[in-house]
Formats: C-alpha cells, sequence, structure tokens
C-alpha cells in the first residue's frame, strides 16, 4: 500500500516515501490527539481519567454509520448531528452514573469508566446483523487523492489534519473567550474557589463530559474512513493515553502535539523498524517519558507541600 | 453477638481471632479437599479456575487493594509466569522448581515495573503498567523461539519426583495446596511490620514517609510479591489451559483481573477469591439464564460484556466494598440484629482525595 503511492525509479523515492510516512503518522497522531483532547478535558474538569472515550468514539461512529448509510442523510448534515447526539449522551452518563460517585478514590472512578466502555461495546456488539461486523463509512472524500509534488496525499488524511486544526481553534476560542470556558478553566483551577464565586461546578463537569464525548465523536468520523468501523476500535483509546502522558495529563495543546509525536514515531517506527515494533511505539515512548519527565511536555510541576 | 475477651497482645494478631474462624475455615478447608468426590469433573475444573485467579487475584489485592498501587497491566506477569513454566517444565524440570523460577522471574520483572512507580503516582502509574503489558505481550508474541508466537505453546503435565498430577483430580489438589500456602503466606505477611508498612503507604504516603517506611523499597517490593504471586498463578493457569498464545495475556485479561478485585472488594484477603467465584461463575450463570432470554438478546455476543460492565458498574456506584463488604454488611446485621444503622460501614472521610495536591 505504501509503495503504490511512490512513483518507482523516482531518484528521490525514498525521502518521498518518509515524508508520505510522515504524513500519514501526523493523521493518525491527530486521532490519537482528538481522543486525548477528551481524557484531558475530563481530568481537568474532574480529576476522573476516562477510559470510555475509546468506546465513545467507536459509538460515535456507530451513530455517523446509521445515520449516513440506514437513514441516507446528506454527511454535512450527519456531523453535526452525531456531535449532538453524542454530547447529549456524554451529559447523560455524566448525570446518572459519574456524578454520583465523585469523590470517591480516583481508581473507582477508573474502574467505572472500564465498566461503561464493556456495556457500551457489549450494546453496540448486540445490534443484531450491524454489530459483529466490519463497515466503511461512505463519506464523500473517500479515496479521493491530490498529488503534491512528488507524494501523493489521501484526502481523509488531509481532512482529518484540517479538522483538528479547526477544532483546536474553536476549543481555543471558547476557552479564552466564552464565559463558560472560563468558567470551567476556574473550575479546573480550583473547584471550591470556583463554587464560592457562583460556578456552578456540577453543571460545567455535565458540560465537560457533554464535550468531550462530542470530540470522541469527531474523532471517531475522522478515523472511519482511513480504517474501518466495528466495536472493537475503541482499543485505539488506549493508545491516546500515552499521547496525553507525552503532552502532559493536564495540558490541552499537550494533548494534540502528544498525539502527533505518538503517530509520527508509530509511523515512522513501522517504517524504518522490523515488524511488531509498530504497535508497541507508543508505549515505549510514554514508558521513557514517564521515566525522563513524568509530567510530560506542557504539564505542570506540582509538588504536595506540607 | 460474639464478644472477644482480650487477654493478651497475641489475640489482635492471631489469625483466627476466635473459635467459629476456626470452625468455618475448617469446615471449608474439608469441604474443597473432598471437592473430588462430590463434585462433577466439569465442576471440578471450574473449581481449579477459581483456585487459580484466586491465587492471581491474591497478588493483585496485595498491590491494589492493600499498597494501593493499581497495576492495569497484570495479565504481563501472568504471562510471565505461565510461558517460564511451559519452557521449563518441557526441559523436564520438577514441578515445584520450575514453579518457584516462573515465581522468581516475574518477581524480577515486576520489580522492573515498579521502579516508574517510585517517581510516578496514581493515574500515571496506570499507563506506565499498561505500557508495560503490551510491550510484555508483543514480547510474548514475537519471541518465537521460546514462546511459539502467535501459533501457540502447548503444556503438558506437571510432574516432580517421578510423580506426575497428569489426571484432573490430582491437578487439582496441587492447585488446592498452592492456594492454601499461598494465602497463609498473604495473611501472615499482612500481619508482618512490612504488611503493616503496604497498609499506611495505602492509606497515606507523607505519613508513612514520616513514619520511617521507605517508599522505594516497599513499593518495589509489594510489586516483586504481587507479581511473584501472578506468577505462580500463571504456572498453574499453563498447566490447566495446557495451550498457551499471547492473546491469552492481553489488556482484556489485565481487565478483568483488576474487575476481580474491584468486585471480589478492594483490601481484603477474602475479596480474592470471591472475585474469583463471581469471574469464573458469571459466564456460567449466563449460560444457564440464556435460554430463557429472548433470542435477540440471548444469543447476542455481546451479552457477557454488558453484564460485566453493568456489575462493575453497580458494584462501584452502590458497593464500593464489594462482594466481601456485601457479605460483612449482612452478617453485621445478623450479629446485630435490631440495632443495625444504615451508616455503619460509612468511611468518616468523605472529602475528595486529589491527586493534583493543589
Amino acid at each position: 500500500m505504501r509503495s503504490r503511492r511512490v512513483r518507482p525509479g523516482h531518484p528521490t523515492g525514498s525521502l518521498l516515501q518518509v515524508l508520505q510516512v510522515l504524513v500519514s503518522g501526523i493523521a493518525q497522531g491527530c486521532i490519537y490527539g482528538l481522543i486525548a483532547l477528551g481524557f484531558v478535558l475530563i481530568y481537568k474538569a474532574s480529576e476522573a481519567v476516562s477510559f470510555a472515550q475509546g468506546d465513545l468514539m467507536m459509538l460515535g461512529a456507530f451513530l455517523g454509520l446509521a445515520l449516513l448509510s440506514v437513514l441516507g442523510w446528506p454527511f454535512w448534515l450527519v456531523v453535526p448531528s452525531a456531535m449532538l447526539a453524542m454530547a447529549l449522551i456524554g451529559m447523560a452518563t455524566e448525570r446518572l452514573v459519574i456524578g454520583p460517585v465523585l469523590g470517591q478514590p480516583a481508581f473507582s472512578i477508573v474502574m467505572l469508566t472500564f465498566g461503561i466502555g464493556y456495556v457500551v461495546r457489549g450494546l453496540v456488539t448486540m445490534i443484531p446483523g450491524i454489530g459483529t461486523d466490519t463497515h466503511t463509512l461512505a463519506v464523500p472524500f473517500k479515496d479521493a487523492v491530490v498529488p503534491l509534488g512528488g507524494i501523493v496525499l489521501a484526502v481523509e488524511q488531509l481532512v482529518v489534519i484540517g479538522a483538528t486544526a479547526v477544532l483546536c481553534l474553536v476549543l481555543y476560542l471558547l476557552f479564552s473567550r466564552s464565559k463558560v470556558g472560563i468558567a470551567m478553566q476556574a473550575a479546573s483551577q480550583n473547584q471550591l474557589a470556583a463554587y464560592y464565586m457562583g460556578i456552578p461546578v456540577k453543571r460545567l463537569n455535565t458540560l465537560v463530559w457533554g464535550l468531550a464525548a462530542a470530540v470522541a465523536a469527531i474523532a471517531g468520523l475522522l478515523l472511519a474512513p482511513i480504517t474501518f468501523i466495528h466495536a472493537n476500535m475503541g482499543f485505539i483509546g488506549l493508545k491516546a493515553f500515552p499521547a496525553a502522558v507525552v503532552g502532559g495529563f493536564g495540558s490541552l495543546p499537550g494533548a494534540i502535539v502528544g498525539g502527533i509525536i505518538i503517530g509520527v514515531v508509530e509511523a515512522l517506527s513501522g517504517f524504518f523498524l522490523p515488524e511488531g515494533f509498530k504497535d508497541i511505539a507508543a508505549y515505549v515512548v510514554v514508558l521513557v517519558m514517564l521515566m525522563v519527565k513524568p509530567n510530560g511536555l506542557f504539564g505542570e510541576n506540582l509538588r504536595k507541600k506540607v | 453477638m460474639r464478644f472477644i475477651f482480650k487477654t493478651s497482645y497475641d489475640q489482635d494478631i492471631r489469625l483466627a481471632k476466635h473459635g467459629g474462624h476456626r470452625f468455618w475455615y475448617s469446615l471449608l478447608l474439608a469441604a474443597l479437599a473432598t471437592a473430588p468426590w462430590w463434585l462433577g469433573d466439569y465442576g471440578l475444573a471450574q473449581l481449579t479456575f477459581i483456585l487459580i485467579y484466586g491465587v492471581v487475584g491474591l497478588g493483585l489485592m496485595l498491590l491494589a487493594g492493600f499498597t494501593g498501587l493499581f497495576s492495569i497491566g497484570h495479565a504481563a506477569f501472568l504471562g510471565v509466569g505461565a510461558y517460564t513454566e511451559a519452557v521449563l517444565q518441557a526441559q523436564g524440570w520438577p514441578f515445584p522448581l520450575s514453579m518457584a523460577a516462573a515465581a522468581l522471574l516475574s518477581a524480577a520483572v515486576g520489580v522492573v515495573v515498579g521502579l516508574p512507580a517510585l517517581r510516578v503516582k496514581g493515574i500515571y502509574l496506570g499507563i506506565a503498567t499498561l505500557a508495560f503489558g503490551f510491550i510484555v505481550e508483543e514480547g510474548l508474541a514475537r519471541w518465537e523461539s521460546v514462546t511459539g508466537g502467535n501459533s501457540g505453546k502447548s503444556v503438558g503435565s506437571p510432574q516432580m519426583f517421578g510423580w506426575a498430577a497428569d489426571t484432573s483430580q490430582s491437578f487439582y489438589f496441587v492447585c488446592l495446596v498452592t492456594a492454601v500456602l499461598c494465602t497463609l503466606a498473604v495473611l501472615n505477611l499482612l500481619r508482618s511490620p512490612t504488611g503493616r508498612a503496604f497498609v499506611a503507604i495505602r492509606d497515606s504516603e507523607i505519613s508513612a514517609q514520616s513514619m520511617g517506611i521507605n517508599l522505594a523499597t516497599y513499593k518495589t517490593l509489594s510489586f516483586a510479591l504481587s507479581a511473584a504471586l501472578a506468577g505462580i498463578g500463571g504456572a498453574l493457569y499453563a498447566h490447566q489451559i495446557r495451550f498457551l498464545s499471547p492473546d491469552q495475556f492481553n489488556i482484556i485479561q489485565s481487565i478483568d483481573l483488576l474487575l476481580m478485585v474491584v468486585i471480589g472488594g478492594l483490601g481484603s484477603v477474602h475479596g480474592a477469591f470471591l472475585g474469583a467465584i463471581f469471574l469464573i461463575g458469571m459466564p456460567q450463570l449466563i449460560s444457564a439464564v440464556k435460554d430463557l432470554l429472548p433470542d435477540a438478546i440471548g444469543q447476542a455476543p455481546g451479552l457477557k460484556s454488558v453484564i460485566y460492565g453493568a456489575a462493575l458498574i453497580g458494584f462501584v456506584m452502590f458497593e464500593p466494598m464489594g462482594l466481601y463488604g456485601r457479605w460483612l454488611k449482612i452478617r453485621t446485621w445478623f450479629q446485630l440484629f435490631p440495632f443495625y444503622r444504615k451508616g455503619m460501614f460509612k468511611r468518616q472521610k468523605a472529602f475528595m482525595k486529589s491527586d493534583r495536591l493543589r
């Protein structure tokens, strides 16, 4: 597949090949970054770590599939509706399951999100005829390519990169300009103080879960054209953890940068190193990062003072 | 209601606190020792699995429930133990020796994983162990000359000094003896200064450190012991399942192990075994009630994971102390009969324990 895109006999073929690998690595990294963004949003808001983010992404992709292929909606309508639906699901999850146990040890909440992931995956698998198969998402730009200089870029990958950039801008504006965003920042810095200032912290937590689920839906819809949609695609979320850690667990730009680093390292190790290294590259990077700089690239260095 | 009149300090740390303990645990041991005669072949195989997972659960309980360090990659230790046993058994090592080697190798791996634990906490540690689990799984799949890779490796039956545990009955006794010895070892450990140090670290690292507990030593020790128990469990697992492949030790297995200790009840030795009963018994229960449900639900492939997930959510939300906590509450209700109050098991501290330190 990789060799197909490179013109044979081209003098700088290997360099172009590397460039090609880099672009696909960045695109894959953007997906990791988007999922990691969901973790970071939730972590900043409520200090809970959600292992269900990958499965929410899977659910978003399936929702997109249902709207696009079964109901036949146009793509421009599918994306916002899938996001909205996922936001509602995320908010409902927070209200019903996460909210009541906030305050228990962090690990209880991690186990809770494992449980949510299990339930979501199981429920999707249970849909007769659909849940156990793999599907392709028939997006309008499927399989289109753009030749650029010597390399050929897949439009799907460009869309991923572009959408991530736009989403980052939107989130940046949300957190720096809007009242809700500033309230979220305040609550993430100090919940109690924010509460005393009249910020409805609980409602914000619900909103953050909705936001994280909507971001997960985008990640799912962007990932679907590159790979396939199936019930176990949520396991890619486990590679987003290294992304979040490399970037620093509490930092939004860090999540995207970390995701891109992980994606690029993975793509390059798949290209240069023997088979098998691609799958564990992300984990090797995160272990090294934890040894060298546990707070990540953009993490704050906090120590407990007694 | 039983009132224990304490006349010596030994009574505080005695394993059996009173006659009731002695009576009921002897009865349990007698029932387990005679199980091959009153339980069918199938039931015996399930019981063997419960004992094996119980041993692994003891290890994870020591780490997660008593030291407060969570590992999302515990299947890796199970895998290291299982493959070590498989390789050594094929070379003709007697079972006790090969099992000890499996435990030691797992413990060594545990020390390596424990090293990041000295620098990172909370969720970072979880991710470090998760990453490590993936790397070990990939290593097992790629090191084909030893592990057989993805095509798997078959394991013979354990043998020692001319005696082979080649029937399911004899292997059951091997597992029973191992499980009992491991349980006694863990119980003994927990009443020793080392065990107390673990619990102190779980409750507050800073106060433990102030009391003169060397965090680095004890955390590494906890990882090593936990991994050793998982390795012993892995050695038994290899013989019970008879065919190893790397995907038996993947992230799902790790999450299942965590699910086991959380549902069993974090912070109790009983919890490890109750969780194992849940983990092994649940698929049986599901297949029993499957036929009663309409086909659309009963025959659906995702039913098991929905039930596991729902059980996990239910336990964390409504019974954080797990199955053992539920049992304690029921027992206390009967002991105190009309005087049981709802809040008796509520922890006094209900504030948010922040990892963010600010």
